[in-house]
Order: C-alpha cells, then sequence, then structure tokens
C-alpha cells in the first residue's frame, strides 16, 4: 500500500495551560577536567498536543536536559532550576516519588528500542506490567489494554504477538513497543530522545509517524530531541536549538526555518546537505569545532566559530531575548540578521568553494566487481552446529569504479552494501564472481609481495573513527603505521606523516596527541590521512560522516572532494544517507537485501527515480524546510527488509513494493516467480533498474 | 618496540598551537592515571607500605652487624633485645638479618614469577585469541588440562627433586601459574580481535604479530597490571605455602616461607619467632593487594571510585 500523507501543519499555538514547565535548569557533572556545566539554564513551557523540538550537536546538552526532566541522571550529577509537571517540582523528589510519575505523567522512549525492553518478559508482560503499576488493574483487562495499545501503534496481529519477546521483534517494530510502553497510562508529557536514530530511513519515516499518532491519541505534549534537522522540518511546533548547554534560539518551526536569527543556526542549515531537488548548493562548514564544556570562556559560546561576531560578544554571554516576529534568540545581533540588514554567515559563504566539478574525464578502471556472491551459513545447536539455512549477504553485484570518480552504494542496513566493501577490502578470492584492481584479478595474487602491492591501491575509512584509531597510540604512530607496514624507512615516514597532516588540513601539532584528545572531526581527518598514507588509487569509505557532527560533517564532505580532485582518487562509499551520497557521488547504486535493484548517474537517479524502492528511499529522506516537507508526496514504505536467509524465488522487493499492490495478477504473478533483469533507462546507458513493474 | 620519538612540533610552530598542545599533555593519560590513582587512599598506602618493605630488604641489613647465617652461641632463642632486635632462634641466628635476607628473597622470586606469568600469560592468550581456529582450540584445550591438574602437588614434588635452589622455584612457580590469567586474558582479546582498529591493521596490511604486539597487548595495559600485582601476592603465598612445608627455598637459604614454618612449632613458647616473619608477609600481601586494587580504580575509566565524584 502507497501511503502519500501530507504531514500536518504546525498546531498553532493556543493559550492552554503548559503541561510542563522548565524554569532555569542547570545540570552539571564532575570530570578530571573540572565541573563540566551540561546544561546551563533552560526554560521552556511545553503546551498539551504540541511538539518541542530540542536540536543540538553531539554534547550540547539536548539529552541531559532531557534526562533532568525524568530525574534520570547519574547521581554524581547536580541537578538546579525547577522542573514543573502540572504545578508540581520534581526536582528534589526521591526515586520513589518520581516512579510514580514516570510512566505515568510522563512517558520516555529511548534510542535504543531493544535495550528499553527488558528481554526475559514478551511485549504483552511488559506493556501490561506498565499498565499496573500505575492503575489497578486485573491481569486480564491489562493484557486486553496492551493488546489494543500495540494495535494503535501499528503491530500486526497485536492478539498474537503480545505473547512475544522483545528479541522476536525488528528494530521497527521493537520501537512500537517502546511508544506503546510509553502511551500505555495517557501521559500528558513525553520525552523521546533520538527515538529514530538507530532504525533505517524508512523505518523512521514510520516511527515518526506512529509517535505523532500516540501524541494524538493522548494529546500529551512531545519533547522531541533529535540532530535531524530534516525531522525537526516535519514534526516540530515549536524549535529550540542548543549550543554548550543553552537555548540560543527558541521559535516557532516555519519562522525558524524562514530566517534563523541566531548565527549558529543558520551556519547550520547552511551546512547540512539535502536530498531535496533544488539546485546543489556548496556546503559551508562552521570552522572550529564545539566548545569544550569544562571551564567555558566568558562571552558568547559560539563567537569564536561565527562569522559576525563582535568584540562585546567576546565578554559578555548574551541573554535568550525575545525578536519581534521571530521568537527568542541569544544573540547582541538578533535585530539586525531579523529585520534582513546582516547575513548571519558572514563572508564564510563566499569563501565557501563552488560545486565540486562533476566528473572529470574518465580515468582507468580502478575496480572492476562481476557478480560477486558471499553467503553466510546459518546454523542452530551450540554444541554441534547444524546448518539450517544460507543467508545470501550479496547476490550478484557487479559494478565498475574509474580514477576520479565516486561510486555510492545505498541502502537500508542489511542490504550487503558493507559486506560488498569488505570482500573487496579482503583480496582474497571471492566465493563467486570476479573482483579486478587496476587490472589484476585478486584471486590470482598469492605471493606475499603482490598482495602487499595490491593492498597499497586500496585503503579504507571506517565509521568511528574514534573506534578505528587505536587509543593507546598518539596520531603520529597511527599515520606511521600504513608506511612501516610498506616497509618506508624512519626518515621517509616522518616526512610522509606530516605531509599527510598538511594534506588534511591538520597542525603538526596534532601529531602527539593521543585520539581520545581530539575532537570528532579531527579524528575522521586523521583516519582520512592514514587510509592516504600508502598513496592507495580506492579508497574505501563505511559511512565516513554518520559518526560526526552536522557542523563538522561539511567540513569533512569538502575535504573529501578535494583530495579526490587534487590526487585522482576513486571513492567507493557506502552510505544509508542519501543527503550525503547525492553531494560526494558520481554514481550510485541503489542495494536491496544483497542486489544492485538500480544503478546510474547521481542526478539522473535523484531525478527520475526508476525502481520503486529507490523512489520510497528518496522520499523517506526528510528534508531540512518545513513548507516542502510538509507538504511534498511521500512514499511511506510498510514494513522492513526482510531477512536474507528467505530470499524470495522472484523480486527480492516484491514484499514491500507498492507497485507489486496495485499490479494485476499477470505481473504479480512474475514479480513473485522471475527475477527481474537490470534493464536500461532510454536514452541513459548508465542508468539501469531491475523491476517488471516500472 | 620502536623507539623512536613522535614527531616533536618544531619552531614554526605558532603560540597558539604550543598552548593547546601543552593543555592536552597536561591531561595525558599518565597523569591522569596517576590523579586518579592518588585519590584512592588506600592505594597510596599500599604504595607506601611497599616502598618500605623495599627498602627494608635493601637496606635493612645495614643496620645490623650481624649475617644471617652468624651464629650466636651466647643467644639462644632470645626474645627482642638491644642486641638482637628481633630475637634469636634455636641455632643463635639473628631474626631481623634472617627476616631482611628472607623478605628479599621472597619479593625476588614474587617479582619475578609474577611478571614471567604475566608476559607469558599475555603472548599465549591474545595469540590463541587473534589467531582464532585451530590454534585457539589446541591453546584452549592445554589450558584447561593444566588448569583441572593438581598443579600444587606436582610443583611440591618437581621443587623438592631439583634441591629446593629458588632459581628453579621461579621456573617451576611461572610453569604452573600462567594458565588461568592466559585464559582471562584470552577471554578478553576475543572481543579486542572484533575493533575497528584491529581491522584497519589489518586493512592496512600489518602483519599479524605486530598487531598483537601493538595494538591488542596495549589495550590490555590495565588487565596486564592489575594482575601483575596481584600476581605477586599469589606469588608469595604460594612460595611461603611451599617453603612452609618443606619444599621450597631449603636451608641454609632462608626465605620468609621457611622462616615461618621454624617459628610454627614453637609459636606458643617463642613467638617472636613466627610473628616477625608473618608480620612482614601479611604487610607485603596487603600493600600489593591495595596497590592492586587502587590501579583496578585508576585505570578502568568506567570505575566511580577513581573518578572525582565518587569520594563525596
Amino acid at each position: 500500500m502507497t501511503l502519500t500523507i501530507p504531514l500536518p501543519a504546525p498546531v498553532p499555538p493556543t493559550d492552554a495551560v503548559p503541561v510542563l514547565s522548565v524554569r532555569d535548569l542547570r545540570i552539571s557533572f564532575p570530570s578530571e577536567a573540572g565541573t563540566v556545566a551540561a546544561v546551563r539554564g533552560v526554560s521552556f513551557d511545553l503546551l498539551p498536543g504540541r511538539t518541542l523540538c530540542i536540536v543540538g550537536e553531539s554534547g550540547s546538552g539536548k539529552s541531559a536536559t532531557a534526562m533532568g526532566i525524568m530525574g534520570l541522571l547519574p547521581p554524581t550529577a547536580d541537578l538546579r532550576g525547577k522542573v514543573l509537571l502540572g504545578g508540581q517540582d520534581l526536582i528534589g523528589l526521591d526515586d520513589r516519588a518520581l516512579s510514580k510519575i514516570r510512566g505515568n505523567s510522563i512517558g520516555m522512549v529511548f534510542q535504543d528500542p531493544l535495550s528499553a525492553l527488558t528481554p526475559i518478559f514478551s511485549v504483552g508482560r511488559l506493556l501490561s506490567d506498565a499498565l499496573r503499576v500505575h492503575q489497578d488493574l486485573t491481569k486480564r483487562a491489562a493484557w486486553e489494554q496492551a493488546v489494543q495499545l500495540l494495535d494503535l501503534v501499528g503491530i500486526p496481529d497485536p492478539r498474537g504477538r503480545a505473547a512475544a519477546f522483545p528479541h522476536e521483534f525488528s528494530g521497527g517494530m521493537r520501537q512500537r513497543v517502546v511508544i506503546a510502553m510509553a502511551i500505555a497510562n495517557r501521559p500528558s508529557v513525553l520525552v523521546a530522545d533520538e527515538p529514530t536514530t538507530a532504525l533505517d530511513v524508512t523505518v523512521q519515516a514510520q516511527i515518526l509517524d506512529v509517535l505523532r499518532l500516540a501524541q494524538q491519541e493522548t494529546g500529551a505534549g512531545l519533547v522531541l530531541i533529535t540532530h535531524d534537522l530534516g525531522v525537526v522540518a516535519g514534526h516540530a511546533d515549536d524549535v529550540a536549538v542548543m549550543y554548550a548547554g543553552r537555548f540560543v534560539e527558541h521559535a516557532g518551526v516555519e519562522e525558524l526555518f524562514r530566517r534563523p536569527t541566531m548565527p549558529y543556526t543558520a551556519r547550520l542549515l547552511a551546512a547540512v546537505p539535502t536530498v531535496d531537488s533544488g539546485a546543489r548548493r556548496p556546503l559551508v562548514p562552521i570552522g572550529g569545532e564545539p566548545p569544550a564544556l569544562a571551564g567555558l570562556p566568558d562571552g558568547c559560546p559560539f563567537a569564536p566559530r561565527c562569522a559576525v561576531a563582535l568584540d562585546a560578544c567576546r565578554s559578555d554571554e548574551p541573554e535568550l531575548r525575545h525578536v519581534t516576529g521571530h521568537g527568542h534568540v541569544a544573540c547582541l545581533r538578533a535585530a539586525e540578521i531579523a529585520d534582513g540588514s546582516l547575513d548571519p554567515t558572514g563572508d564564510a559563504a563566499c569563501v565557501g568553494r563552488p560545486t565540486p566539478s562533476r566528473r572529470a574525464e574518465a580515468g582507468e578502471v580502478v575496480l572492476r566487481v562481476e557478480d560477486l556472491v558471499k553467503t553466510f551459513p546459518v546454523t542452530k545447536g551450540a554444541l554441534l552446529k547444524r546448518r539450517i539455512g544460507t543467508l545470501h549477504a550479496v547476490n550478484r553485484v557487479g559494478f565498475e569504479l574509474r580514477a576520479g570518480e565516486t561510486l555510492g552504494l545505498v541502502g537500508e542496513s542489511g542490504s550487503g552494501k558493507t559486506t560488498t566493501l569488505l570482500e573487496i577490502l579482503r583480496l582474497r578470492r571471492p566465493e563467486g564472481g570476479r573482483i579486478e584492481i587496476s587490472g589484476t584479478d585478486v584471486a590470482t595474487v598469492a605471493s606475499g609481495a603482490r598482495a602487499r602491492e595490491l593492498r597499497q591501491d586500496v585503503q579504507i575509512v571506517m565509521q568511528d573513527p574514534l573506534g578505528a584509531l587505536d587509543p593507546r597510540m598518539p596520531v603520529f604512530h597511527l599515520l606511521a603505521e600504513p608506511l612501516r607496514a610498506i616497509g618506508r624507512d624512519r626518515e621517509s615516514i616522518r616526512a610522509r606523516v606530516h605531509e599527510l597532516l598538511t594534506l588534511v588540513g591538520l597542525d603538526d601539532s596534532v601529531a602527539d596527541r593521543f585520539p581520545a584528545a581530539l575532537s570528532g572531526g579531527q579524528r575522521q581527518r586523521i583516519g582520512i590521512a592514514r587510509a592516504l598514507a600508502t598513496e592507495p588509487k580506492l579508497l574505501a569509505l563505511d559511512e565516513p560522516l554518520s559518526a560526526l557532527d552536522v557542523s563538522v560533517q561539511a567540513g569533512v564532505i569538502n575535504l573529501l572532494a578535494r583530495l579526490k580532485r587534487e590526487l585522482g582518487l576513486a571513492y567507493l562509499v557506502v552510505a544509508h544517507d542519501l543527503a550525503v551520497i547525492r553531494y560526494i557521488s558520481d554514481r550510485i547504486a541503489v542495494m536491496y537485501l544483497g542486489h544492485i535493484v538500480e544503478t546510474g548517474d547521481t542526478e539522473a537517479i535523484f531525478s527520475d527515480p526508476k525502481h520503486p524502492y529507490t523512489r520510497a528511499l528518496l522520499s523517506a529522506i526528510p528534508i531540512p524546510d518545513p513548507e516542502r516537507e510538509r507538504t511534498r508526496e511521500r512514499v511511506v514504505l510498510e514494513g522492513e527488509q526482510p531477512n536474507a536467509a528467505r530470499m524470495p524465488a522472484g523480486c527480492v522487493f516484491v514484499d514491500r513494493c507498492p507497485l507489486y499492490r496495485l499490479a494485476d495478477e499477470e505481473l504479480r504473478h512474475r514479480c513473485r516467480t522471475e527475477p527481474p533483469v537490470p534493464t536500461s533507462v532510454a536514452g541513459h546507458p548508465g542508468h539501469r533498474y531491475a523491476c517488471h513493474g516500472v | 618496540m620502536t623507539t623512536d620519538a613522535p614527531a616533536r612540533p618544531t619552531a614554526e610552530q605558532t603560540p597558539e598551537a604550543a598552548a593547546t598542545a601543552r593543555k592536552y599533555s597536561n591531561l595525558g593519560l599518565g597523569r591522569l592515571y596517576l590523579r586518579r590513582f592518588q585519590r584512592n587512599r588506600l592505594g597510596v598506602v599500599g604504595v607506601v607500605i611497599f616502598v618500605l618493605l623495599v627498602l627494608f630488604a635493601a637496606f635493612g641489613g645495614r643496620f645490623t652487624s650481624y649475617a644471617y647465617t652468624d651464629a650466636d652461641f651466647t643467644a639462644l632463642t632470645q626474645p627482642p633485645s638491644s642486641l638482637h632486635w628481633f630475637g634469636t632462634n634455636q641455632g643463635g641466628n639473628d631474626i631481623y638479618a634472617c627476616a631482611v635476607h628472607g623478605l628479599q628473597r621472597s619479593l625476588v622470586i614474587a617479582v619475578s614469577v609474577s611478571a614471567l606469568t604475566i608476559v607469558l600469560a599475555a603472548i599465549i592468550g591474545t595469540g590463541a585469541a587473534y589467531f582464532g581456529g585451530r590454534v585457539e582450540r589446541v591453546t584452549l584445550a592445554v589450558i584447561h588440562f593444566l588448569l583441572i591438574v593438581p598443579s600444587f602437588l606436582i610443583l611440591a614434588l618437581v621443587s623438592h627433586r631439583l634441591a629446593g635452589d629458588w632459581r628453579v622455584l621461579i621456573i617451576v612457580l611461572t610453569v604452573f601459574g600462567w594458565m588461568s590469567t592466559a585464559r582471562v586474558i584470552w577471554s578478553v582479546s576475543t572481543s579486542l580481535r572484533e575493533r575497528d582498529y584491529v581491522k584497519a591493521a589489518e586493512f592496512m596490511g600489518v602483519g599479524p604479530l605486530r598487531i598483537i604486539f601493538r595494538h591488542i597487548i596495549p589495550n590490555l595495559g590495565s588487565l596486564l597490571i592489575v594482575n601483575l600485582t596481584l600476581g605477586v601476592v599469589a606469588t608469595v603465598l604460594s612460595e611461603t605455602a611451599l617453603s612452609f612445608l618443606g619444599f621450597g627455598v631449603q636451608t641454609p637459604d632462608v626465605s620468609l616461607g621457611t622462616m615461618l614454618a621454624d617459628g610454627a612449632s614453637t609459636v606458643t613458647s617463642a613467638p617472636w619467632l613466627f610473628a616477625f616473619p608473618a608480620g612482614l608477609v601479611v604487610l607485603l600481601t596487603v600493600s600489593m593487594t591495595f596497590i592492586g586494587d587502587g590501579l583496578r580504580d585508576a585505570l578502568d575509566p568506567t570505575s566511580v571510585t577513581g573518578s572525582a565524584g565518587g569520594r563525596r
């Protein structure tokens, strides 16, 4: 079923009494570097039925605010201010009194749905327990209500599934259960802390809809904490932007996106890549890094990164003040920015590099993959492992990559994109098919010396830069390691490390620091520098940006574009974020369940997606613009990607395909039984898709 | 291990960069651990006791004119006096001199056994975990087999046969002491094997031995150090136990264990013969336990007692 529901317009403010009032909330934690002021004076009112989105980067204090409201901070935290829930101050209540309120008047939705559910109880038991803690119900009545709640959040066959355990549900279904628990006792306030960060985009769209439905059903006020400006644009009524533990801008969603008035907000919006059809604009990274919260200097914490900062900004921290027609902004120059006489991005926008040049002349083929197959055995039993099935992780995948070109592999988790990448990097004979690097078939490479040469040509940048850098090694040694592995001498290593640091825009002084002492963006730059050490021809990037904050992402995207231009590298990028992929890729291959379902030039795919899965994927990505986000047509896919152990005989997408549902009997039969063969789009020889129905 | 120093920032470095560099090295790992350790009062007490014991073992002999082999036939089984500070035993040996020498002997045995055990266990445990497959299965089988063998009995027999040379004792205690530590190191290493930085090193073409020594073992550092200190306690106890039973250090050499064995029979009539070596054993084990606990808290980032907010 294709759901094309426009998102509702923002709820207009009413004169209702706020369900939650936070006044001057301050939270600090002790640390080795001194007291960390995580939240420094946050105040807001939440009206019933409205959604307040709190956006910010990691470390801005948004999660600490949520935990503070719910009284779930660790005992070492120092909590001050007032959290008024229906007139009652929650701060200073003991744990027993808070427990009565949590789950009853405040419902919570956490980021990780698996750890939020007790694994040893069935979901029906969990839900009815949640009901019986706060209400006087018989077991049977509670179970009935639990089934109703599961039905409400869209669990198919709720009566049967109520007896199932959390691990038997998929990620999206678990999050639905968590939402059902959160609304079980009809709370007046819902707090959702990054509820969709752990989920795929198509599932994210479903969950956000369920959350909205749950909110309508209970009439609760929702505090939605997120780092995704697209989610904010689609779902918020009010937006609060947090920076260094304070609200720096607090306004209605339309005002905020129409004219962001705090320079930080404006710069953040300019730094986010978007997937929408508008012209490709250059990304303007915010220079510098978010400040450390221990020992903040005087003045506006954003001043060091701000393009329009005055001297006064560096001496006094501005208060959150009302700006006519806009909401509240903590900036000395808010009035100028609001009336349009000052561009908050300053001249930074002009400095921003023009669009990365499209597709230079196609170089030699660096990587050729043909019919790559990778399967994993599915085993059962602890002692004698019996093979009960085969998981087809990668199924006859083929593509070509030339020097100076970027190929983006996109798809949801479990689509086999990372497996494909790792199979290529292993440099061994694949289970099926061929892998050719710079014209050499990896299966023919047996000798150590030849393998080492090939190894130099292919390097990887990993997703989590902190995990990929050995915490016990200083930067110099991290960068020297690949050079030592290929047998460079000490002097040339030293020179090359200096060169690499310059190449990725870092100072030599980071060389003797440990990864833990670097910021997220610096770490990823080190990860890239390390991959470049051996002068590879092909760089595999496994979700290179997903662990980075938005303000830092833009800088790394620009770095990758520059390196490609200067060094003529070929990139093989794996990512789930299509907006990012659009910015860095020349070509895209969309993967579903181990198959490439559509491939072609980036612009061709974005402007004219053929395969129904590609279309759904594109429309599931939220756009950071409330007007477009709420009015555009959306294709919401039902369900989630099935298990790759039970591969359908025909088209792999048949279970979720919106076209299949509308198709006639003859086409349905073909979809079920006959795997579709990739066909080219007329006039676009490189654009191929595999579907019977289009 | 390589010895070359990381690229030092050179003269063209700006003052701001130097300032930030200094700011970070102020919170360098070593200093951070030291600060966290210092917050643990018992750990500091342990260090003080241990240092005093080492000084006593090293220089305590200078304050007496007796050697541990000297027999003063004018003073047999005398209680502590100004002449013999810790008294004398049945043969007229000065207990103070014996205690100094015995402590020396026990310390040397304990520290070297413990260090050797850790090195052996680290190499075997990480190697089994990293290589996996058949290497892992065979190593674990050997470890499990050695763990169920009554090693103390074998230890007693072997060390007795080898005539109680203290160097042989070190080897024997090491050979039968590494298994449980290796098992622990193996289980921790299996998770390290899956870390991204280990994978990254593999993709860079770094060899397996280098990965083990540069990436896996350094990241077990805290576990190894804690096991080293606690291993000293275990070794002191097993060495004293062996010597007490007559299987360890043999006369005329003296260790804390042999002194305890000699003193035990006369503990009611001449308590000083037992009390002084017993006191030293207690001090040594207690100090090492305190140090081990303190190190564990200081090196474990999740520990509450070491962190700033823990002690309120």
